[in-house]
């Protein structure tokens, strides 16, 4: 269970892996937006966006197939929005035409801008999280929404919060794998009966497992006490974030993708 | 019910970057009768393995043969339901399993998910149970079990395994956080158990004083493989090796080396009733031959 692709975190040492993680973050926000940029049925704006996850994910020493994969998780979204668009958009000139359903030119380039631009979007954002730890992002998170503080919102609360959390989801999953396998040894069954029945049955694993997340808290509380834990006044961190070269050759080319979507788009008024 | 199990291998994930191989080629056999003692370094697979023993960890394709008395757990249409209530396990720290509202609903958790009884019979099998394991059934019934002790959180969780009435009961670190007392009375409690519906005992533990005093026989898991299965007396005398595999003897394994290092040989089965008795029996032969 605990391989299960959380945190699909790729361990490795490169490019990509030693950016600083803020940089990383406003990066995919800014490939997001690259990616929404390109004006319908630009497909080389398309074209740009790939080559630059190519890129990325060469210089990221992730394989190239790790990244394929993020896009399984939304595949079933991608496929009914891309069928409702071709089985249900009547702009442009009809192909076919059947009950209800018409098939035509501008549903299909539609269905098919939507699914790249979605499908582009997802492989993106993996290259951050298959570079950077849950526990960097959550760092970088807390660094970039410092500004926050001014208006009182508690960021590095915030921050340690999701941490924890994230840092506790294996834990909960190993014990929750013990409790099922200690209920299942005393004949408990969560394969067979009715809905009410199988609902019921989560009860003997849930119990215990709410118990034991509050003693764990009770215990986490209790070491941060004891290690004189006092909130973000005067804290310092251990790993600082640093921008290096790295950073700003990603910058930079992410400056030029983006004003080459934007060139494209114009220099290609008309829809291709 | 005798266990056998030949050539039983096990890989977690396997086929991921993560694959582990747990188990391999582990063959093994736990005859009726026999109060069975595991032992290993930390990883070695014991936990891996006992979970074999009720079906709740398959094993790999390539094992050979997995049986518990008349089960068959190689083969698909194998009764597991029926498996678990005969094999009863009680992993580490079982106090952490409760979760009902009064401690007489948890110990009948199992029986009722195994046997179809009237009310009046679950109750007195329930009762039964809870005062095998030393508590009194009118005092704690009724009580929430999160407001009992840590020990007595213990018991009752151990109840909630032992009222199907298992022939072999399966055991991980079962006495890990208690105090000594505690162990004394787990044990006793254990052979009181042994010499009564349960008929083998197998158990998980680090130790070896335990496993010395109270197993018929232990195996001893090194790297998912089982390196020796013997009586302890045989065992703890190669205290090299074990000290290899990172394993302990005994306090009497220790004392009878450094007797031996200075010219005393005790020949003892590392029990310390045993051992007692074989230093005074050397010491009394001096005291005559003097
Ligand atoms: N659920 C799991 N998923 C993946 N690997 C596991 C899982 N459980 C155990 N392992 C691995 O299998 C190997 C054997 O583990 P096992 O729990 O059987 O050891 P053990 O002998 O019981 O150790 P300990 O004395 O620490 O309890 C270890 O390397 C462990 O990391
Ligand atoms: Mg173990």
């Amino acid at each position: 269970m605990k391989d299960v692709a959380f945190g699909q975190y790729y361990p490795a040492r490169s490019f990509v892996h030693r950016m600083d993680p803020r940089f990383k973050i406003v990066l995919s926000i800014a490939y997001i937006v690259a990616v929404f940029l390109v004006r319908e049925f630009h497909f080389l704006g398309f074209a740009a966006a790939f080559a630059f996850i190519v890129i990325a994910t060469a210089v990221s020493r992730v394989p190239f197939f790790k990244v394929l994969k993020s896009v399984k998780g939304i595949l079933f979204f991608v496929i009914f929005s891309s069928v409702l668009q071709v089985l249900f958009n009547r702009e442009g000139t009809v192909l076919a035409e059947w009950w209800v359903i018409v098939i035509t030119d501008v549903g299909l380039l539609r269905a098919a801008f939507i699914t790249l631009r979605i499908m582009l979007v997802v492989m993106g954002t993996a290259i951050l999280t298959l570079t950077t730890t849950p526990v960097e992002i959550a760092d970088g998170l807390e660094s970039l929404l410092t500004p926050l503080k001014w208006i009182k919102f508690p960021v590095h609360e915030f921050a340690l919060i999701m941490s924890i959390a994230l840092r506790f989801i294996p834990t909960l999953m190993d014990e929750t794998e013990r409790i099922i396998n200690a209920q299942k040894a005393r004949g408990a069954d969560f394969e067979s009966g009715n809905l009410f029945k199988r609902i019921r049955a989560l009860i003997p694993i849930l119990i215990p497992l709410l118990v034991s997340s509050f003693r764990r808290a009770d215990e986490l509380g209790d070491a941060m006490d004891a290690r004189c834990y006092s909130g973000a006044k005067g804290r310092t961190k251990y790993k600082k974030m640093r921008p290096t070269y790295r950073d700003f050759i990603a910058l930079a080319l992410m400056a030029g993708l983006i004003a080459g979507i934007v060139l494209l788009n114009g220099v290609l008024g008309v829809p291709v | 019910m005798q266990i056998v199990a030949e050539n039983l291998s096990h890989v977690y994930s396997p086929k991921s970057k993560f694959a582990v191989s747990a188990l391999k080629n582990v063959s093994l056999t736990i005859d009726e009768g026999e109060f069975f003692g595991i032992i290993g370094h930390t990883g070695s697979g014991k936990s891996t393995f006992i979970q074999h023993l009720n079906g709740l960890i398959k094993a790999d394709k390539g094992s050979k043969k997995l049986t518990v008395g008349e089960f068959d757990l190689l083969d698909k249409k194998c009764d597991f339901k029926k498996l678990r209530s005969k094999v009863g396990m009680v992993f580490q720290y079982p106090e952490y399993q409760l979760f009902a509202d009064t401690v007489a609903e948890d110990v009948a958790f199992g029986l009722k998910n195994f046997e179809r009884l009237s009310e009046e019979e679950t109750a007195a099998r329930v009762r039964e149970a809870i005062e095998t394991v030393g508590l009194s059934y009118e005092e704690v019934k009724e009580k929430s079990p999160f407001d009992l002790s840590g020990g007595q959180k213990r018991r009752v969780a151990i109840a909630g395994v032992i009222v199907t009435k298992p022939e072999i009961l399966v055991l991980d670190e079962p006495v890990a956080g208690l105090d000594p007392k505690g162990k004394k009375e787990f044990f006793a409690l254990l052979h009181a158990l042994h010499g009564g519906f349960v008929k083998t005992v197998v158990i998980v533990s680090h130790d070896m004083d335990n496993v010395a005093e109270h197993c018929t026989k232990a195996a001893v898991f090194e790297n998912g493989e089982v390196w020796k299965v013997a009586p302890p007396k045989e065992l703890f005398k190669e205290a090299e090796t074990l000290a290899e595999m990172g394993l302990d003897v005994p306090v009497t394994g220790y004392l009878a080396a450094r007797l031996a290092a200075n010219g005393v040989k005790i020949d003892t089965d590392f029990t310390e009733r045993d051992f007692a008795r074989k230093v005074l029996e050397t010491y009394r032969r001096a005291e005559e031959g003097r």
